[in-house]
């Protein structure tokens, strides 16, 4: 059976990268002793898949993982018996088994279904801005003159040329306040989903806080068909002021990772449910 | 949440951030207002090679357990942090608590090989710790030093306020109970060094004065201390069989070395090697039991969520149990998806039968160490492998679908000729013909031979430890003959040919047999910019040579010289077990190559009885002295 695995990533463990949180988990999975599936061969590795790696420095509330098991408990004593065994900094949130697919239909792995994801951007504390921006009333003015550009021009670096990028249409949400957040993403979500409950049921987010109070809610295109980074939008938006930018100033907190149904976006642990309904 | 020691803007700019921030699997967490004693723990290389070391992880399991002591690590900071740390004038922080080093009572220190020596003055500086304990003061950490250098610890005596000899199991709690009550008391430091130098295992040099002769020899080795002993006895744990055993080993997040279950399954070893120190520095031979390591094999599994699991002797096929426990572990745990990692078994029916079952045989290669070219030189260095056995063990290899072999030769042993380097070269070649003896339809492609040689530097406390070492040139002159015979061997192609650099060898020397005197270029080399000696990339050999250079301190009297029965070595303060009457005897055999048999065949009477255990004790002692006594 396939299951998809929701968990945080916060603290110290923003500087883990992807593979080792990949290597992580087997350990994590051997030593809760989840019967995982495992490829055949002589060097058998649990089968699974992560949905949208995650860069080192950041952290988040949405990290997904499917993996095959051969059996598996209730999913609130999954959650249990995994958290059990991890240490600071990860913490499964959600477990779900992935419904059967109809005959000749296969599962979609969360990996493909990406489409869009919720960051939100902090300036850490001990950074500036600029001596204009001081406070998050001029943060928000000047990010809104920047959002308010026609377009949004960014050179993106391949190995072999450099590509002048539009990257506005990529950015589909900004918000100032956890409430102004809320507000907007409740208009683009699926119907399916009841967003009070969305908001109610998500646990306590890891995001670090800092006291300068700047920060900024970007929804931004992620997954195969189109990515864009909120670090590059942070680039993007020092250009505009004029300013060089500081690549250490900001932590990035992912939010949310989302697939595209029927117009709307949902989140890919909420997926599943309707997947093959 | 835990504070880190550096800043994200910094960790995010360093190679692999994972290595400074701690909170690994099974990292100890305690109460800092409910502990004595703050001990840091040290292993002087890079945090993937320190993580994998097993000595450090028992020692941290050991001495956790006590509650009064909180047992932290710190591993050398690679480059591009050290440059950063010594920029901002950020201490050397330990990784659980994330505070400085200099704050700590002990800092204990793990010394594996020789080439880490200019890391354990980085530790020291950056931790902002005097480099030399003349120096220090009541504020600073004790630096305490173990493991298998401190058998001659000497070249870096000047540094260490304390050594300890011995296997850590036993000693550490009477170290630690005399600190706490020194501490109550009031005592100064000097006078905790004094009364821990009267415990067994201990050393510490300030105690001791050495004199030169003329001749740059020692002349005399004396205390300056009526307290202290004359000598210092090793330390063994003879109760190994069960005793303690880290089953909650830490997990790093980033790959180690080792990043697997490491099941020791004895110390010491019973082969008796002439060139080899751990074979005679750990005597005697102790075997843990089987059903204690299956309870570990378990334990351990479970706590860290391997995938891996190998065993850890210097001689695995010697363990009497072998069999039954490469058994259990693959029925037992083959199945769940662990990899069973063997150690370079003697290659015989049960370890082909064995390597089948745990490997691809298409990617696996067998691996043999015959040492030496000639069964003349076998014999001086008493490796009791024939080239018979490596042939019939190979070709039973080829008929089971392997088509790999890994060679491991020294050059530059004792007695040793351009005959017997020819005979590395011939070997690999027979070893390639034997597998064109299978027929056609029954081989795997090609035969693929790798051969490697590594150059033998001479080692206290060993037979060898009299011994002339080869200068660079006359290694190079060996190594550029050897690769003209394989060369003309009719199956070179299939022969490979790796050999090591010869610089870090003479180094190497030097450090293992030097005495006091080293310590000084030790200190100006690490000035000059030497650091991870032991990482080619870094090695600055002219740097070195400069150091020695400045000392006035001429190599060849340390690596090129035969030494005198009679001459006192610098080591000699130390006691084994092992006799040094013995070593002797064992290298004027070796000059008349004559073989000495294994403690199973036949007692020696080299001194490790005296002990009280192991292998000397052995119930069923004349039964085994049949056995054949080849290994791979």
């Amino acid at each position: 059976m396939k299951v998809r695995i929701k968990f945080q990533k916060y603290g110290a463990m923003k500087f883990i990268g992807h593979l080792d949180v990949m290597r992580y988990f087997q350990k994590a999975f051997r030593r809760a002793n989840v019967d995982n599936e495992y490829s055949k061969g002589f060097s058998p590795h649990q089968i699974m898949s992560f949905a949208a790696p995650l860069g080192v420095g950041l952290t988040s509330d949405a990290e997904y993982l499917d993996a095959s098991l051969l059996s598996c408990e209730a999913p609130e004593v999954m959650i249990e018996k995994i958290n059990g065994v991890l240490t600071e900094g990860f913490r499964v949130i959600d477990f779900r088994i992935l419904k059967e697919p109809e005959v000749n239909q296969k599962i979609i792995h969360a990996m493909a279904l990406v489409s869009s994801a919720d960051y939100l951007v902090s300036l850490k504390d001990g950074y500036s801005i600029s001596e204009t921006i001081q406070s998050q009333e001029d943060f928000i003015k000047a990010f809104e003159g920047f959002m308010k550009q026609a377009e949004i021009i960014i050179t993106k670096k391949t190995k072999k040329s450099e590509q002048a990028v539009d990257i506005k249409p990529m950015i589909s949400l900004v918000a100032f306040s956890q409430e102004d957040y809320q507000d907007k993403l409740s208009k683009v979500l699926h119907e399916t989903v009841k967003v009070p409950d969305y908001f109610e049921k998500n646990p306590e987010s890891k995001a670090d806080l800092y006291d300068n109070g700047i920060k900024v809610f970007l929804q931004v295109d992620t997954g195969s068909v189109a990515n864009l980074k909120p670090e590059l939008v942070m680039e993007a938006f020092f250009e505009y002021l004029g300013l060089a930018y500081q690549p250490f100033a900001f932590q990035v907190h992912r939010l949310e990772l989302y697939t595209r149904l029927d117009g709307k976006i949902l989140p890919l642990d909420l997926y599943s449910d309707i997947q093959y309904s | 949440m835990r504070k880190l020691a550096l800043s994200d803007e910094i960790l995010l700019t360093v190679e692999k951030p994972a290595r400074y921030i701690g909170g690994e699997v099974n990292m100890q967490v305690k109460n800092l207002d409910e502990i004595d004693i703050r001990f840091c723990m040290c292993f002087p290389d890079v945090y993937e090679i320190g993580m994998s070391h097993l000595g450090i992880q028992i020692l941290y399991d050991i001495l956790n357990r006590r509650n009064d002591t909180y047992c932290e690590r710190v591993y050398s900071p690679w480059v591009d942090l050290d440059q950063i740390m010594r920029e901002k004038n950020i201490p050397l922080f330990a990784l659980e608590s994330q505070d400085p080093v200099k704050n700590f009572d002990f800092l204990g220190i793990t010394l594996q090989y020789e080439m880490c020596y200019t890391n354990i003055l980085q530790i020291l500086e950056l931790s902002q710790i005097p480099i030399y304990a003349k120096d220090r003061t009541e504020e600073d950490p004790i630096v305490i030093g173990g493991g298998p250098c401190t058998y001659n610890p000497e070249p870096i005596a000047d540094f260490f306020d304390i050594f300890y000899i011995g296997e850590g199991e036993v000693a550490y709690n009477e170290l630690l109970d005399i600190y706490k009550q020194c501490k109550k008391e009031g005592k100064t430091r000097k006078e905790y060094l004094e009364q821990v130098a009267q415990v067994r295992g201990i050393y510490v040099p300030a105690f001791y004065d050495v004199k030169y002769k003329e001749d740059n020899t020692i002349e005399s080795f004396v205390k300056n201390n009526p307290l202290v002993p004359d000598k210092v006895k090793k330390q063994v744990d003879m109760d190994l069989s069960e005793s303690f055993y880290p089953t909650k080993p830490l997990v790093p997040f980033i790959k180690a070395t080792q990043d697997r279950v490491v099941l020791e399954i004895q110390r010491g070893c019973i082969r008796g090697c002439r060139f080899c120190q751990a074979g005679m520095i750990y005597r005697p031979n102790r075997e843990r039991s089987l059903e204690y390591l299956k309870k570990c094999a378990y334990e351990m599994l479970r706590s860290t969520g391997h995938e891996e699991i190998s065993l850890s002797s210097l001689s695995s096929s010697d363990y009497s149990q072998l069999q039954e426990l490469v058994y259990f572990l693959i029925e037992e745990f083959g199945s769940k998806g662990v990899n069973i990692s063997l150690p370079s078994l003697r290659i015989d029916a049960f370890a082909l039968d064995v390597m089948s079952k745990v490997q691809d045989i298409k990617k696996s290669s067998i691996t043999f160490a015959p040492e030496a070219g000639s069964q003349r030189l076998r014999d001086v260095i008493n490796k009791g492998l024939t080239e018979e056995v490596i042939l019939e063990g190979a070709g039973k290899a080829f008929q089971s679908g392997w088509n790999r072999v890994k060679l491991y030769f020294m050059m530059g042993l004792p007695t040793e000729t351009f005959e017997d380097i020819e005979g590395i070269a011939t070997l690999s070649e027979k070893i390639a013909r034997k597998y064109y003896e299978l027929p056609k339809d029954q081989r795997n492609g090609k035969v693929n031979i790798v051969t490697s040689t590594s150059f033998f530097v001479p080692k206290p406390f060993t037979p060898f430890q009299w011994s002339r070492m080869d200068t660079s040139e006359e290694y190079l002159e060996k190594q550029k003959y050897l690769r003209e015979k394989i060369n003309e061997q009719r199956n070179r192609k299939s022969i490979k040919f790796n050999w090591h650099e010869a610089e870090l060898s003479v180094l190497e020397g030097v450090f293992a047999r030097g005495d006091r005197r080293i310590s000084k270029v030790i200190y100006d080399a690490y000035k000059l910019g030497c650091l991870y000696d032991s990482w080619s990339e870094h090695f600055k050999y002219d740097l070195w040579m400069q150091a020695f250079q400045m000392n006035g301190i001429d190599i060849a009297f340390y690596n090129s010289r035969e030494r005198s029965e009679e001459e006192i070595f610098p080591w000699d303060f130390i006691d084994t077990g092992v006799t040094k009457r013995f070593l002797y005897n064992e290298y004027k055999r070796a000059k008349s190559e004559k073989v000495t048999p294994n403690c199973r065949q036949n007692c020696m009477g080299c001194g490790a009885k005296l002990f009280g255990g192991g292998v000397c004790f052995e119930e069923d002692f004349g039964q085994t002295m049949m056995e054949v006594s080849h290994e791979g």
